[in-house]
């Protein structure tokens, strides 16, 4: 990003904090980039002659003569079918040496889809996980964050649903990574041989944390583009969003804010909302559907970041460890899709939603028997069965390295049903269990 | 008004959407102003003064906004709309049709019109000349959507006024003069069917509002029949996410007794209003055989719309209710959420430096929240007729915590409580209003119990304090059964747990998926309701606690089909019939 002869050079910075740095300078439009002495920043208030710049990569070592120049333009990124295959950093500048991409320039954060132009989401995306085929089925458009423990798998367990699910474009936003995650990430992108459908936008944990900030809104733009201009169905990766909250209560803090809950900024379901709502299913078919992560300390839902996002996402996903098969399953109580009924019984067999239902039923009376287990009471012969169909159920359909397609889950639900208990105490309707009970062998 | 007299203003600051202007002559708090950002006009409102500086915030984003950019100010407040052809429309939180607005992506400054002004409306006069009349009287009335559409003397006119003479009956456009009136000078003001009025405003042009006392049947029976909300009554519904809100707000806004129901988006996500849009030209309501959205206006302001925005809509949709409710109609006005609106209010508040009061929010917002819940109310108009506006918000109390600002400062204003319980929805017990913590402050209206005694029967109120004794006896016991085991406890605990439990299951919960069950009529409530008191009546013998669970599980399942049946079908009376042979069972002698 190379400044022009006759831009205005301002020396003079008259404050500087961890994140922001004020002068006096003329004519500057709110949001428009800044170079900070070669750091990129972004105008965030404007009080007369003084400019607040958010300063990107933070202001260590910033003097108080450092050459400001400004771009008169917002952030923008350059879109085209380029970008596939790539990665960039929170500039969408190349960081895999390859050379910058050329394009069409758009703003990024541009505006909403007016309501009124979307359309139902209508589609499902398949996983191939039962815990989200069968209980919790994900659909185009929609958009869904696991709320996950910092030690769960959870970038594991997504990159296996972007592989799996057949998105024509998978974009990574990556805040605060790992670097050891980024090259799992493009190591597994690699040998899926999927590289060519993937673009992905990262900041590590060795980048200033403020970059992250612009993650989001580039995963988003590159995501518009393919969805909006080629028609494509886009899915985007978002995470850890917990750390794109705590980088805005840094800036909201250097810039005297007055927090609200947890010392989050008041205005967090806002600028989370912003995010979120580009998942969109488009009319003329192209969709964009954002999988995120909120990392969870303690696993406190309450928190002002899992709270906000619950409120604006349509459901939310757990990943759990079940001690009883060793394995990591998604969590069939917690976990909820919102626009399942959208899809479910509808693009899937018939016996789907009973099937969904009374399995989970079955699940929380085997958790029911195994609470009387642990207080000393005696099991009754229908306790001890729906503990069994409790293991076989989470080592046969939710176990997240079982890989099958939804009728095969639908099928595999009725043979634990008949092994395990009679038709009366499944209490499905009988038109169903006449058509898919299994005939005894 | 004259150009010249018009107040500019130039930028000189942004902090996000907050503006700073300096001006050069007078403005009022609340004025509407507009900022010139490269011929785009953006629409903003004054919110502060100080000296020659007004700080305005602006219902669109600010990108790109420089100082020294211009600003004109009009002089008028945040103004809506009103006339015919407001039902069934998709209004912005400004009352833009989001309709007529091209392509897929919003622009700014993209503020279409609110009416259609090229429509013929086959207008009847209602007054004739020579009349006198005052703000708020029928002139005529137009056929909206099969509604009566009351065209009136418009609310800003002061005084009494004579009628010169009134169109006759025929096709006239909005913007017709349909009447021509006189003051007290003998000035001639024409009227057409169009007027504006500003939305913080209350619409003030009814005789009195009395205490409300009729019921508003919603067909939720854990509403109507526990916690019954009234016409022209307020509550609200609290809950923490997916503890079914919005489920229960839709169903509401289908079933309800009303002539009109406005939806207020508010900060929601757009996929639930898009829900609506997709849903309402196809549901037919069931009272009088049209399509729902002919009977109802969006005021939709998503949550990834422009939050000062969301602050508008709110009052947007109450302001078109009140025009409605001057009609003689019965209105309901539904917003989800209230929260949303509050944040925007904290947001504001925040970048203008303002003191907190508590979790940041303004000081004042118990204040304004009271406020917009006494804008509903029933209302007797001054030619005698009747109206009502029934307000129900849902709030989104953070981390699911009742004992927040919001939750708190509306607790105040609304009457009817509706707890949504996360213990319930996990539990699928839907809708998941907690029967014990919810509360109807109009079921004490000995107004209400009196309508309810001659419309539903003498023991209606009995029976209903009856049931919420009954479920609290519930919970004790199963409290009781829980620490002690099963054993330990008297065989009677657990049959006074599973005669709350009937209760629970056939009253309280209801499949709002359903077509038949998930909209109740108060004859059917009725009906059930003695059913389960039936049951409750009996007493029961049993040999040990095990007998009790299954045969409870039986009379319910023959009660949940009963509810599943078509009212008083043949199906509906075999189960009836079942029913009772169960009960004779176990019947003591």
């Amino acid at each position: 990003m190379e400044t022009k002869a006759f831009q205005k050079i301002y020396t003079s910075i008259t404050q500087i904090t961890k994140a922001t740095c004020s002068l006096n300078a003329e004519g500057v439009g709110y949001e428009e980039l800044a170079s900070v002495n070669g750091r990129l920043a972004q105008v965030v208030k404007i009080q007369g002659q003084n400019v607040t710049l958010q300063v990107f990569g933070g202001t260590e070592g910033i003097p108080s003569n450092a050459e400001v120049t400004f771009y008169g333009r917002p952030p923008v990124l350059k879109v085209s079918d380029d970008l596939a295959g790539r990665f960039f950093n929170s500039f969408g500048l190349p960081i895999d040496g390859g050379p910058e991409v050329e394009g069409d320039e758009r703003e990024i954060g541009g505006p909403s889809v007016n309501p009124v132009r979307r359309k139902q989401p209508s589609e499902l995306i398949a996983t191939g996980i039962a815990g989200i085929d069968l209980n919790n089925t994900l659909v185009t458009g929609q958009k869904i964050p696991f709320f996950a423990d910092p030690d769960q798998p959870f970038n594991q367990v997504m990159a296996m649903v972007a592989l799996r699910a057949k998105a024509d474009k998978i974009i990574l936003g990556g805040m605060g990574l790992t670097n050891d995650d980024y090259l799992y990430f493009k190591n597994i992108f690699d040998s899926a041989g999927a590289l060519d459908r993937i673009v992905s936008f990262v900041n590590t944990t060795e980048d200033p944390p403020v970059e992250r900030l612009l993650v989001p809104d580039m995963a988003l733009t590159a995501a518009e583009y393919f969805a909006v201009d080629r028609n494509e169905n886009v899915l985007v990766l978002l995470t850890d969003m917990t750390l794109y909250a705590d980088a805005l209560s840094i800036v909201s803090n250097r810039m005297d804010q007055i927090p609200s809950k947890d010392s989050m900024p008041g205005s967090l379901y806002s600028d989370l909302a912003k995010l979120y709502e580009k998942a969109v299913q488009f009319p003329e078919g192209g969709s964009i559907t954002i999988i995120a992560v909120t990392t969870l300390s303690g696993g406190d839902i309450t928190h002002a970041i899992p709270d906000n996002t619950g409120y604006i996402t349509e459901g939310q996903l757990f990943l759990r460890r079940d001690t009883e098969i060793g394995k990591v399953i998604v969590d069939p109580f917690r976990s909820l899709s919102r626009l399942k009924q959208l899809v479910i019984g509808k693009k899937t067999r018939e016996d789907h939603p009973q099937v969904m239902n009374t399995a989970v039923r079955l699940y929380a009376d085997a958790a029911n028997a195994r609470t009387k287990l642990e207080n000393g009471f005696d099991l009754t012969d229908y306790d001890e069965r729906t503990l069994k169909f409790a293991k076989e159920y989470s080592d046969r359909l939710l176990a997240i390295d079982v890989n099958i397609d939804t009728d095969t889950m639908l099928n595999t639900g009725w043979e634990l049903f008949s092994e395990n208990f009679t038709q009366a105490e499944v209490g499905i309707r009988k038109e169903m269990t006449d058509k898919y009970w299994p005939r005894k062998k | 008004m004259k150009e010249n007299n018009l107040t500019r203003g130039k930028v000189t600051g942004v902090i996000a959407n907050l503006v700073m202007v300096d001006v050069d002559g007078p403005v009022s708090q609340n004025e509407i102003c507009y900022i010139n950002l490269e011929g785009v006009k953006l629409m903003a409102e004054v919110i502060k003064v100080f000296e020659k500086r007004a700080y305005i915030q602006v219902f669109e984003s600010t990108r790109g906004l420089k100082v020294g950019t211009e600003v004109e100010f009009t002089k008028g407040m945040l103004e809506v709309t009103l006339g015919p052809g407001i039902l069934s429309r998709n209004y912005d939180g400004l009352q833009h049709d989001l309709n007529k607005m091209d392509g897929v992506f919003l622009k700014r400054g993209d503020y279409t019109s609110a009416l259609d002004d090229k429509k013929k409306w086959s207008f009847k006069p209602l007054a004739k000349k020579g009349d006198t009349v005052a703000a708020g009287d029928w002139l005529g009335e137009v056929n909206e959507n099969e509604q009566p559409h009351k065209i009136m003397v418009p609310f800003k006119f002061e005084g009494r006024y004579k009628i010169k003479s009134v169109v006759s009956e025929g096709e006239y456009t909005v913007n017709d003069t349909i009447a021509v009136l006189t003051d007290q000078k003998d000035n001639e003001v024409p009227v057409t069917m169009v007027q504006k009025w500003p939305v913080k405003v209350p619409i003030k042009t009814y005789k009195n509002k009395p205490r409300p006392f009729k019921l508003l049947e919603t067909g939720v029976r854990t509403m109507d029949t526990l916690n019954p909300i009234v016409e022209g009554g307020t509550g609200f519904i609290p809950g923490p996410f997916g503890s079914g809100k919005t489920v229960l707000q839709h169903a509401i806004s289908k079933q309800a007794e009303a002539d009109i129901v406005v939806v207020a988006a508010c900060g929601e996500r757009a996929n639930e209003v898009v829900e609506i849009f997709a849903e309402f030209p196809e549901i037919e309501d069931p009272r009088t055989g049209r399509k729902l959205m002919e009977r109802t206006t969006i005021i939709a302001n998503t949550s990834n719309m422009p939050v000062a925005a969301r602050e508008a809509s709110v009052y947007t949709a109450m302001t078109i209710a009140e025009y409605y409710r001057a009609m003689g109609l019965k209105i309901l006005l539904l917003a989800d959420s209230t929260s949303r609106w509050a944040q925007a209010l904290r947001e504001m508040s925040n970048r203008m430096e303002e003191l907190p009061g508590p979790d940041a929010f303004p000081m004042d917002l118990p204040a304004i929240i009271s406020n917009f819940y006494s804008r509903a109310g029933f209302v007797y108009l001054n030619n005698g007729e009747t109206g009502s506006i029934t307000f129900i918000g849902t709030v989104s109390p953070a981390g699911g915590n009742l004992k927040e600002p919001v939750t708190e400062s509306t607790k105040k204003a609304a009457r009817c409580f509706y707890a949504l319980s996360q213990q319930r929805a996990d539990s699928k017990r839907y809708p998941a209003i907690d029967p014990i913590d919810s509360y109807s402050k109009y079921i004490e209206y000995p107004e209400l119990q009196d309508y309810m005694k001659e419309n539903i029967s003498d023991t209606w109120v009995d029976n209903v304090m009856l049931v919420k004794n009954i479920l609290i006896r519930g919970k004790e016991a199963s409290e009781q059964i829980n620490i002690l085991g099963d054993d330990g406890v008297p065989i009677s605990y657990h049959v006074d747990f599973w005669k709350s439990e009937v209760i629970d299951f056939i009253i309280l919960q209801q499949d709002a998926f359903d077509p038949i069950d998930r909209s109740c009529p108060i004859p059917r409530q009725k009906y059930m309701l003695e059913k389960v008191l039936d049951v409750y009546d009996t007493s029961f013998e049993f040999e040990s606690f095990e007998e009790v669970n299954p045969y409870f599980k039986r009379i319910i399942n023959e009660l949940k089909q009963m509810n599943y049946s078509e009212y008083e079908s043949e199906q509906f009376k075999r189960h009836e019939k079942e029913l009772y042979y169960i009960i004779d069972e176990k019947k003591s002698a």
